[in-house]
């Protein structure tokens, strides 16, 4: 049988759970056996090249780029994991879900006390991806198949995950590496 | 004449228990070893029942422990699938009615709605977030509430009391505009002792004590690596 392959993204994140994903140290040498890489940060692979087994999903949606991409990630990944406190519930991003748009836009573009906008400009060319109303979970966009919580979620859990993945084997949930902050 | 104190024997999950007749079942069974989960209920104080998180069966009906009495005989069940995951949907329903930011919260790591939801090992809740707009109190010189979190326990209102007995907070409005509020003039003169005891009894991040928040580092925080409850079990024979 080949190896699983894995693909990953970070939507509205910060990569902080990709750097989880590096935490694993040298147990990577370990993973590159059992896994290949596809479309993902680590590899630089931009589009997928092949079918893959699972998909990993870190931050949730906030604007229309986002929902592409992770559609894009449902459609092609057999398997797809919500990866980190943002993907599951929105996460800081999501804090903004109780300000209005304009509020936040004003805030950033206009009236932030370090901003130097002299014309008023808001970004607003076609190429850039609409916001949403709010920031959404990935599961509440596309069907979700396996959530691993944390802020970011620990290596130990990411490794122990990816393993019981490409193994086969039942993830044993560990106490000390289940945290959602 | 000291009135003598009757025990009574009684089964959680088949274990045989005894305690003192009338006491009720959540420090019953603490006294016996076994972990029933609570977010309202707080030892010495009369139970209110709001959270329902103690949720058992005795003899096959469903009752919340902190307001049931222990009785001759009774078969209680609390550690089963029925029950866990009837327990799960209530930690489930209360992360998505409130805003609860784990990662950026003062509580995390002695939280007990995340430390609950930890034994039960909740990765995502089955409801939809709401992400309702809640107002955050700042205005009292000694706490902030912060009422995203807040789980309406009750148990500030129930436990803080200024020296004349005044409760310093009440809940405003029903249903699902309920609201912890604090009394503005009571507040001016609350003590710093009565506003650390009012954040140590929240079970969440929703009353905290100010200038004090993130004191200790991750890892050195009282659920970081010991479960909730876990003091109870080590005794279980």
């Amino acid at each position: 049988m080949s190896k699983p392959i894995i693909a990953t993204t970070s939507l509205a994140g910060c990569f902080g759970c990709h750097m989880s994903i590096l935490d694993i140290d040298d147990r990577i040498l370990e993973l590159i056996e059992l896994v290949d890489f596809n479309k993902s940060p680590v590899t630089d692979i931009k589009k997928f090249t092949k079918p893959i087994d699972i998909g990993i999903i870190e931050g949730g949606c906030c604007n229309s780029e986002n929902v592409h991409i992770l559609k894009y990630f449902r459609d092609n990944c057999r398997i797809l994991v919500s990866l980190g406190e943002c993907a599951i519930m929105g996460g800081l991003p999501a804090m903004r879900n109780n300000i209005p748009i304009e509020e936040c836009l004003k805030e950033a573009y206009l009236d932030g006390p370090s901003t130097y906008n002299p014309e008023g400009i808001l970004p607003n060319d076609e190429e850039l991806p609409i916001l949403l109303n709010k920031v959404y979970p990935c599961h509440e966009v596309v069907k979700v198949d396996y959530f691993l919580p944390g802020c970011p979620p620990r290596a130990d859990l990411i490794w122990d995950a990816l393993l019981a993945l490409a193994t086969g084997q039942e993830l044993k949930l560990e106490y000390d590496s289940f945290k959602y902050d | 004449m000291k009135k003598s104190i009757k025990k009574v024997s009684f089964t959680i999950d088949g274990k045989k228990c005894t305690a003192e007749e009338g006491m009720n079942l959540v420090e019953a069974a603490e006294q016996n070893g076994v972990f029933i989960p609570t977010l309202c209920h707080l030892k010495s104080v009369i139970p209110s029942g709001s959270c329902r998180l103690c949720t058992i069966k005795s003899n096959g009906r469903f009752m919340t422990a902190c307001t049931s009495k222990v009785q001759e005989g009774i078969a209680v069940e609390n550690d089963t699938d029925e029950i866990s995951d009837f327990r799960k949907l209530i930690l489930e329903s209360l992360f998505v009615t409130g805003n609860h930011y784990c990662p950026s919260c003062e509580k995390s790591g002695k939280c007990t709605l995340q430390a609950l939801s930890y034994s039960y090992r909740i990765m995502a809740p089955r409801f939809p977030f709401i992400f309702e707009e809640k107002e955050v109190d700042a205005s009292s010189p000694k706490i902030y509430l912060e009422r995203n979190r807040c789980v309406l326990c009750k148990r500030c209102v129930r436990t803080i009391k200024n020296k004349d007995g005044k409760n310093y907070f009440a809940i405003e409005g029903r249903g699902y505009k309920a609201k912890i509020i604090l009394d503005p003039v009571l507040a001016m003169q609350m003590t710093d002792e009565e506003a650390l005891t009012a954040m140590n009894n929240c079970p969440v991040g929703c009353i905290l004590k100010k200038e004090i928040g993130f004191e200790e580092p991750i890892g050195n925080r009282k659920y970081d690596t010991a479960e909730i409850g876990s003091e109870l079990t080590i005794v279980k024979d």
